[in-house]
């Protein structure tokens, strides 16, 4: 998969390896720009963009006015006249503000401009609960971008893939949604090489083979899968889970391969369930592969409600909703 | 400036009187009484009390999360006694806990909400502390996206002005704020209408970690009002009896169909953004030293002190008072359950849940 020799392997953070990504874009082409609200000396909120500023000067990572439609709007003028911006919106939360100049603008001025116009941009932002962010710090909003046909969207579970997808977003030559999972930020660490390797976009990833159920899932709930599959494994059932890492376009190569194999499906996001990916994929596997199932396709999501500050955890999948759901279809 | 009123102190009675009245004559700014001087005053130290509490929970790991409004309690507590209290309503964003405890909000209420509990009547544990919901008391819903509130502040005030209510509506917000788009939306849309709202912009230089330079081109926040064709007015925002008056004759403009004003406060913050920043990374702990020479607290304590409508006395009591107070709410408010699992899908629509 990496397409760089490794010189040097080390244990990174999620943040450490989407640092590395930036410096090394950066240092590799001086029209990747980042910008962003506190992402200068601050280093953004999250600490990715540390120290980013006095490497590099305020000309090509830009503190920001408090205003995402400027910021995405912006991005899309910068990448439509050469420069590669990489936007960060602080929580995915308040992209809204800029929704219109994403999914309006952006998406869209290739198809309209019939080719003559690119917008070869990123917007990176932290989705997703579990670090008590309440109503606004908290949400899964992939759906409204998925939705987008023009956008990309890219959703990293784990440091290795977020250094190499980060870096193949930035070189592709179309917008990309970049979402990263903040609740393993710093809870998940993978060896990480130093060189520049991308990870492609489009394509999934296997991350435990198994032949009874497909567990289907993508950003923070791939752990989460990981220890359904665990708790699953104790009865002998062995459960395969998919990492799609790239939602839009998503590898339909995978999703067929492991339906084929098991004939159970469980697909998992965090979002409300209602109108979510999840039900995208589940019209894929419908539409083209009914013909291996041998069980419903279960989906386990976030309550169709908005996301609550006190009942985080009762709101979130967890592993034993997961393993309710893989029995259901495993005992249909 | 206010025009000078004169009153006796001997006629203030209440429990915030001084145990010996001097039989002095003072003048009181203009709707000021020396009761409601020091009921000010007490509201300021009870905020100072709440936000210490908050943030000392925090550090203590029994709430996740804590934002204090130290610095601007004088332009809060201002503004909530230049309205109408039970009639105006306040749209206020989430650093206004101060304004907040002056409009009504009770010490229980706002420990309520940090511990976030089933019966936080705020939001019943589902938004973060501090964002207050409590129409009973005319304070709107708030929401963490910056900049959006103030679109509804201003729908708020036509939906008044189109019943002939003579409400006046205060919606504040930081410096920060004033660059989304939605601000500026809001203010065109109320110098359009003339609608009768008074922006309160509590300017503290700074948007979590970005000085007031990189947020526009403009000296003050004050200057864009023009664009909208409505005045805007620069005050001392640690100065509570400047801020008043400067909010008063906004508020009495509204009410008179005079139109909106934008009221730049200016400010500074105490603390870190919120419990999850750590301002030194972006500002030097002399700069942060040298802001507490601007507490509004003291300086208010000693104007009044200066005119005898407080003494040391009186201020230890009320201190010991307000702490009492804040102890109570804080054990009380632990003590209560935090929202269960049958509450989740409560309120999603007015029906209930659909599925
Ligand atoms: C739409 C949106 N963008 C970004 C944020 C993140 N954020 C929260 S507070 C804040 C700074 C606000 O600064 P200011 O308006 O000056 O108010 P202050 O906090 O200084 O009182 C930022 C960037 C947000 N909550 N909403």
């Amino acid at each position: 998969m990496a397409t760089a020799q490794v010189a040097k392997q080390t244990q990174s953070t999620m943040v450490q390896a989407l640092q590395s990504a930036l410096v090394e874009e950066m240092d590799r082409d001086k029209d990747v720009v980042i910008l962003g609200e506190d992402i200068g000396v601050r280093g953004g909120v999250f600490l990715i963009t540390e120290g980013l500023v006095d490497k590099f000067g305020t000309d090509r990572v830009i503190d920001t006015p408090l205003a995402e439609a400027g910021i995405i709007g912006a991005a899309v003028g910068m990448a439509l006249y050469g420069l590669r911006p990489v936007a960060e919106i602080q929580f995915i939360d308040f992209i809204f503000p800029g929704f219109d100049l994403l999914v309006t603008e952006a998406a869209k001025i290739r198809y309209r401009s019939a080719g003559q116009f690119g917008v070869p941009m990123v917007i990176r932002s932290p989705y997703g609960g579990g670090v008590r962010g309440g109503s606004y710090h908290s949400q899964s909003p992939e759906a409204y971008f998925v939705a987008t046909p023009g956008l990309k969207v890219v959703v990293p579970s784990n440091p290795y893939d977020a250094k190499g997808l980060l870096i193949a977003s930035i070189r592709d030559p179309d917008p990309v949604v970049f979402m990263e999972p903040k609740k393993i930020y710093r809870s998940v660490k993978s060896d990480v090489p130093a060189g520049t390797y991308e990870v492609p976009l489009g394509k999934a990833a296997v991350v435990r083979e198994g032949k009874h159920a497909s567990l289907i899932t993508f950003g923070a709930m791939v752990p989460v899968a990981l220890e359904a599959a665990d708790i699953m494994n104790k009865d002998g059932v062995e459960v395969e889970v998919v990492d799609l890492r790239t939602l839009q376009p998503y590898d339909t190569e995978a999703i067929l391969q492991t339906v084929g194999k098991t004939g159970h499906v469980v697909l998992l996001q965090e979002a409300p369930q209602i109108g979510g990916y999840s039900g995208e994929i589940a019209a894929f596997i419908a539409e083209n592969a009914i013909e291996y199932l041998e069980g419903p396709i279960v989906r386990v999501g976030g309550w169709d409600t908005a996301f609550p500050y006190a009942l985080e955890k009762a709101y979130m999948p967890n592993p034993n909703r997961v393993v309710r759901a893989l029995k259901k279809t495993l005992n249909f | 400036m206010p025009a000078l009123e004169e009153e006796s102190l001997a006629n203030a009675s209440n429990d915030l009187s001084m145990k010996s009245e001097p039989k002095i004559r003072v003048s009181l700014p203009e709707g000021l009484s020396a009761e409601t001087l020091r009921e000010m005053y007490g509201r300021m130290v009870l905020t100072r009390l709440c936000d210490d509490r908050a943030f000392a929970l925090n550090r203590q790991g029994k709430i996740p999360f804590a934002a204090t409004c130290q610095g601007h309690e004088a332009a809060q507590v201002a503004a909530a006694y230049a309205l109408k209290r039970g009639t105006d309503w306040v749209v206020p964003y989430y650093r206004d806990t101060a304004l907040a405890l002056a409009y009504g909000v009770t010490p229980r209420e706002q420990l309520m909400c940090l511990f976030a509990r089933k019966d936080d009547i705020f939001s019943s544990g589902r938004q973060f502390p501090n964002h207050y919901s409590v129409p009973d008391r005319k304070i709107a819903s708030i929401s963490s996206i910056i900049a959006a509130h103030v679109t509804h502040g201003v729908g708020m005030a036509l939906a008044f002005a189109m019943r002939k209510e003579p409400i006046v509506t205060l919606i504040t917000f930081g410096e920060g704020s004033t660059s989304e788009g939605e601000w500026h939306e809001a203010m065109n849309f109320a110098g359009i209408h003339q609608l009768p709202v008074v922006f309160m912009c509590e300017n503290n230089e700074f948007a979590i970690s970005v000085p007031q330079k990189l947020q526009m081109a403009v000296a003050n926040v004050a200057d864009r009002a023009a664009a909208y064709g409505f005045p805007g007015v620069i005050c001392d925002g640690t100065d509570v009896v400047a801020t008043y008056s400067v909010v008063r004759e906004a508020v009495e403009r509204a009410r008179s169909g005079d139109g909106p004003t934008l009221v730049e406060a200016k400010v500074y913050r105490a603390m870190s953004h919120t419990s999850d920043d750590n301002q030194l990374t972006y500002r030097t702990q002399d700069e942060v030293d040298a802001l507490k020479a601007r507490d509004p607290i003291p300086r208010f304590e000693a104007w009044l002190k200066d005119r005898g409508l407080l003494d040391d006395a009186t201020i230890k009591q009320m201190k010991q008072q307000a702490q009492a107070e804040v102890d109570e709410a804080t054990d009380w408010a632990e003590a209560q359950p935090p929202p269960t699992e049958a509450d989740l899908y409560t309120h999603v629509y007015a029906s209930g849940p659909l599925s």
